[in-house]
């Protein structure tokens, strides 16, 4: 366990590595002179020239590439070019609305999915499972983007139960908080809920054909307590694969639904540093979302070695 | 025997609904080149913001252009800018994965590191980078879709085909001298072609979900050319006042997209007899 878990974490600071000088490259390509996009149209070729030293624009590519990630490594993204503050100090209260957001979605997603799917299987060819499964059919061809309108048009403009846009501000207490991203959570987490159902459903299925379902079932076992304390657990592993992949779908749906529902949140300070040339910004945010990600599959990873031990030990392959 | 035949009819329901469905969106489209009911890009304030009639089926926006008309022409657009990226996907992704199949080793372990790397990145996040990088447009949105899509096709390119290189009858044109580019096209491919054309639909179907985002965020087709996205970034501007004009557009990428996606389950269950014996 020890040496997988090793291995593990070491293709992880390499894939984030290799991620990094990924989104450094690209932001070279980026047109636009960040300095010159500071300074104007009017500078001075004299000023421009020393505020690019300055900003160390003037270094070459490696060393530049060095001190960034130098500094990434120990919590220091650098300094947005827009703003002029450390970036860690913009990201803060904007983690604090997509972070929340990401898990309300994912809290949405798994908690209808689950239900739904193991109900689906456990009553596979019959009504319910037809109805449930076209519903989910529909829903994960909606776009969470125009979900989110809908939701506005329904919930916001016609019952006025949430609002239309905008974040309340955690300062001003957890429900105007926790109010304000039940709408844009539902967006994002209800067609990953189809999806995810409908792999609950497949993989409860499949364990449900097992032997050890038969052996539990014969022994006495009632059939729900079968489903839920055999067929569920051993269908875990797709189900598991699938929410680490979905993670992903988070990320870069926070960054539209934050532009539907006016938040500030990560996704629209990504987008806003990319309308600003605030070069520094979206490299160390997009560098800091991949890591995300790709820590969120190592935990996936640790997950399968815990859900099924064979894996670990590669005593099953 | 009766609930094979039963299984059946419900895949080939899935392939017909998926079929049919599909098939309306593409007669839309090129329906939209010769005929549209009014001019799509027409300005007519004097018609403006009008709820669905007789007249204008889904109403008009706020320069009083037929919305009917503006998603007729978006779906030719939203589909051309899919065929083009599963495309691009397909013709990178697709050579990758059988060289990384054929070869195995270093340069297998590259290929699939590569992929790895590349399936950090959100795909929608890259999307938007990249059509940063060299603008807003639709070309760009597809050449975006497409780059996400290369790690997909050579992922799966590869896994269907691995198994296959230790088979007898790969085995026996190695024999006989044929060449790994010869045998992959020969033999491995046409023996993967099906798990490639459902993982295509699926694609396709991400695809114009993908577009629609950026056009959506104003990254992808530019007005006046009309686009679903772009309709439902304008609709929310007069959200209260048309809420028509957000109904239609989504309805229609919606559509598209179940029709894709049914397409895709009932080709799977026709062509991989092992998923029809599995469900």
């Amino acid at each position: 366990m020890a040496a997988y878990v090793s291995g593990r974490i070491l293709s992880l600071v390499l894939t984030t590595l290799a991620a990094s000088v990924v989104v450094f490259l690209l932001m070279q390509l980026l047109p636009g002179d960040p300095a010159a996009v500071m300074l104007g149209v009017n500078a001075q070729p004299e000023t421009l020239a020393a505020l690019r030293r300055q900003m160390g624009l003037d270094e070459p590519l490696l060393t530049r590439y060095l001190s960034w990630i130098g500094g990434f490594a120990v919590g220091d993204f650098g300094t947005s070019y827009t703003y002029s503050v450390p970036i860690a100090e913009l990201l803060g209260p904007r983690v604090m609305v997509s972070l929340p957001l990401a898990l309300m979605a994912m809290a949405i997603s798994v908690g209808v999915a689950l239900p739904v799917g193991v109900y689906a299987a456990a009553n596979r060819g019959r009504a319910g499972d037809t109805a449930s499964m076209g519903i989910a059919q529909v829903a994960v061809a909606v776009p969470n983007f125009w979900l989110g309108l809908l939701l506005i048009l329904l919930f916001a403009l016609e019952l006025r139960w949430f609002p239309a846009s905008g974040f309340a501000g955690w300062e001003n207490g957890l429900w105007p908080g926790i109010r304000s991203l039940i709408l844009p959570a539902l967006a994002l987490g209800l067609p990953l809920a189809a999806i995810l159902a409908r792999v609950t459903r497949s993989a409860v299925i499949e364990a449900l054909g097992e032997d050890f379902v038969r052996t539990a079932r014969a022994k006495g076992l009632s059939r729900r307590a079968t489903l839920w304390l055999h067929a569920t657990p051993n269908a875990l592993i797709p189900v598991i694969t699938i929410i680490g992949l979905q993670f992903s779908f988070l990320m870069a749906g926070t960054i539209i639904i934050e532009n539907v529902f006016n938040l500030p949140g990560v996704g629209r300070l990504v987008f806003q540093s990319i309308a600003q040339r605030d070069l520094i910004t979206v490299q160390s945010l997009v560098t800091l979302l991949a890591a995300s990600v790709i820590v969120v599959n190592f935990l996936v990873d640790l997950a399968y070695g815990w859900l099924d031990p064979r894996l670990s030990t590669g005593g099953a392959r | 025997m009766i609930a094979a035949t039963f299984r059946s009819v419900r895949s080939s329901r899935n392939l017909m609904i998926g079929l049919a469905i599909t098939g309306l969106m593409v007669a839309m489209a090129l329906v939209s080149f010769v005929w549209t009911p009014h001019s799509p890009t027409g300005l007519n304030i004097l018609s403006k913001m009008q709820a669905p009639s007789a007249r204008h089926l889904f109403g008009t926006d706020a320069f009083g252009r037929d919305v009917f008309s503006m998603v007729m022409t978006g779906a030719w657009n939203s589909l051309s800018v899919s065929i083009v990226a599963v495309a691009v996907g397909m013709g990178a992704g697709v050579p990758l994965g059988a060289l990384a199949a054929a070869r195995g080793g270093v340069i297998d372990g590259l290929i699939m590191r590569m992929n790895d790397l590349a399936f950090a990145f959100p795909a929608l996040l890259t999307a938007v980078i990249i059509t940063a990088i060299f603008g807003p447009g639709a070309i760009n949105a597809m050449i975006a879709i497409g780059i996400f899509n290369v790690p997909v096709f050579a992922r799966i390119t590869r896994g269907a085909s691995l198994g296959l290189w230790s088979r007898d009858f790969v085995r026996a044109a190695r024999c006989a001298g044929r060449s790994d580019v010869a045998i992959t096209l020969s033999h491995i491919l046409p023996n993967i072609n099906h798990v490639l054309v459902v993982q295509a639909t699926i694609q396709f179907a991400l695809a114009i979900v993908a577009e629609a985002g950026l056009s959506y965020v104003g990254l992808g087709t530019q007005p006046p050319q009309p686009s679903w996205g772009k309709m439902l970034n304008d609709a929310q501007t007069y959200i209260y006042d048309a809420p028509w004009l957000a109904i239609f557009p989504g309805l229609a990428i919606t559509l598209a997209v179940l029709g894709l996606n049914l397409l895709g389950d009932g080709l799977r269950d026709v062509l991989d007899p092992r998923v029809r014996r599995q469900r």
